[in-house]
């Protein structure tokens, strides 16, 4: 990555000050929501930067990516529930049961391609949904609250909201940074090649199945990491959190801020939600408004906004 | 009899009713350069196929270095030294060319199991991808995109991948389809070059080359093996005549 200023990488650090900038804006201004809702926003981002290695690098199209914050949401309700509260106990957890989860469903998704494999994540996903409405000792439908959030011995205290801000942002950050050497690594290559001609990696001696297994484990380690902060974020975990739609919402995230780069789905997960924030304000009939702008952007900014802001870098 | 470097023992797969190959038996010996030539749908592209591992035969076997690998999937016969080339230019084509063939090196250099380092810049990868480059003569070209070159860079790219896999067997199907004179002779050119170093199995059209090149050529005719021997028996015999040379052995290109 070079760090040249051109508009595209300004654009991006002008959106990573003002996410820095949030908590302060708040503490002076006394706007618990805005913090709420940024909090809510960057969980987001991370939970479609961990959808786009796969999809957008990976070429896997998984219409399931809910199910993982869903599952990272419930390690941490149902461990806080039964008493354990240590976050070193239900962190590592989650990423072990999403990792486990993420395992199964792409062991048998990716023997298959195109429409099949969306269907089969989408299946997986709605089986992960009724089973946690079928929870009753942990809310069934009408879902479970959390009444502690995540503890570290001190280290950090989750129910300071700023600290929390901040955390997820971190982890943000990190996250993009992580997959940006992955996928320019030997591994994101042989992945970015066998989305580009599967084939063809086979015929020059890689075998394909396993890269992609890995790599679609990955993405849904981060991602139940991201149903972890936010279960922590809403004090509370149901079922809902894993519905179609939320896998919906992931995809029309990467799709928006761009699939081709690791930072597009950050960008497209800010836009996205703060245009739902702001519409939704404006009319109630915001999703007519919503919906046009997003194909708008599929149909004449291929590479979504972040593809946009590199072309008109290049001038 | 030593064994061959490749054999084929009764080779057969229908596709529906069509019969693409036919009881084939074949051999090639290691450095020999073994062309297989046939009137269209005489199964050249489906024995490639089953040989590289992408078409699986209704019966038979295909043995390479003396071992039974009929059961094997392409990524693990490439590993063991086959490498093909396609006969409809198949490439990664949102990579540069020089990211092509780097993958075709880092293919052959153990597990990319490796999350952390740049690949892009590892010389390890990147020096002898730019050396397959050089050789087919597209090292002026390594950074562009392959989206942005022409039929005949392809084609030349293609010859680049399957020889950065260091292939003890090189599996090409019509190398010089739709290449200009100039390129076709490159091509000749570099084969010519290769023979010796390794074994190829070449599919071609072009007669001229192919008699020019080959030590050995093998007919196929509906699927099934009508001659096999030096070049000049084939041009003699008189089944071959009958069935496909004819006229093209004046050295015409068969459409």
């Amino acid at each position: 990555m070079s760090a040249r200023i051109t508009p595209r990488n300004a654009a991006v650090a002008g959106m990573l000050a003002i996410l820095a900038l949030v908590p302060v804006y708040c503490a002076a201004t006394g706007s618990a929501f805005a913090l709420s809702l940024f909090t809510r926003i960057v969980i987001f981002a991370i939970a479609a930067v961990a959808l786009n290695l796969a999809m957008g690098f990976g070429g896997m199209v998984s219409f399931g990516h809910a199910a993982f914050l869903g599952l990272g949401g419930y390690v941490v309700g149902i461990l806080a529930k039964e008493g354990v509260g240590s976050g070193f106990v239900q962190w590592p957890l989650a990423l072990v049961v999403s990792g486990l989860f993420a395992l199964g469903v792409g062991s048998l998704s990716l023997r298959t391609r195109g429409v099949y494999f969306i269907m089969i994540t989408l299946a997986f996903a709605q089986m992960a949904y009724y089973v946690a409405s079928g929870l009753d000792r942990y809310g069934g439908d009408d879902g479970l609250t959390i009444y502690h959030r995540s503890t570290f011995g001190g280290v950090i205290d989750l129910s300071n909201k700023t600290q929390f801000y901040y955390l997820c942002l971190a982890l943000l950050v990190a996250f993009v940074y992580l997959v940006s050497r992955l996928v320019n690594s030997r591994f994101g290559l042989v992945i970015q090649g066998a989305r580009s001609n599967e084939r063809r990696m086979r015929a020059i001696g890689f075998p394909t199945f396993r890269y992609k297994l890995v790599c679609f484990v990955i993405s849904g380690m981060l991602c139940g990491l991201a149903g972890v902060l936010l279960a922590n974020h809403t004090d509370f975990i149901s079922p809902a959190i894993m519905h179609w739609t939320r896998s919906g919402d992931l995809i029309v995230m990467a799709v928006l801020g761009g699939m081709g780069s690791v930072m597009g789905p950050a960008i497209g997960a800010v836009t996205l939600l703060l245009l739902e924030e702001w519409l939704s304000r404006v009319t109630e009939y915001w999703p007519m408004i919503l919906g046009p702008l997003i194909l708008l952007v599929v149909l004449f900014a291929r590479g979504g906004i972040d593809g946009l802001l590199t072309r008109l870098s290049r001038g | 009899m030593a064994e061959p470097l490749l054999r084929t023992e009764g080779l057969s797969k229908q596709f529906g009713g069509i019969v693409a190959s036919d009881d084939v038996a074949l051999a090639v010996e290691a450095g020999e350069l073994h062309a297989v030539i046939g009137p269209n749908g005489a199964g050249k592209t489906t024995l490639i196929g089953e040989l590289a591992g992408d078409i699986e035969p209704d019966t038979g076997r295909v043995f390479f270095d003396g071992q039974d690998i009929t059961a094997w999937r392409a990524d693990r016969r490439s590993a063991l030294g086959l490498a093909r080339s396609f006969q409809v230019t198949s490439l990664f084509l949102d990579f540069t060319a020089l990211d092509n063939v780097a993958l075709a090196v880092q293919a052959g250099a153990g597990h990319s199991f490796r999350f952390w380092a740049d690949a892009r810049r590892d010389p390890a990868l990147r020096e002898p991808a730019r050396a397959a480059l050089a050789g087919v003569g597209l090292g002026a070209r390594a950074d562009l995109l392959v989206s942005a070159m022409s039929h005949g860079e392809h084609r030349l790219l293609e010859l680049a991948m399957a020889l950065a896999t260091k292939p003890r067997l090189l599996l090409l199907d019509e190398p010089m389809a739709g290449l200009g004179p100039e390129e076709s002779a490159r091509v000749v050119k570099m084969l010519r070059g290769l023979k010796g170093s390794l074994a190829i199995l070449l599919i071609e059209h072009d007669m001229e080359a192919v008699f020019a090149l080959a030590d050995r050529i093998t007919v196929l005719f509906y699927g099934r093996v009508i001659a096999s021997g030096a070049p000049d028996a084939i041009r003699a015999d008189a089944e071959v005549r009958k069935a496909y040379l004819g006229s093209a052995a004046t050295g015409g290109r068969d459409g």
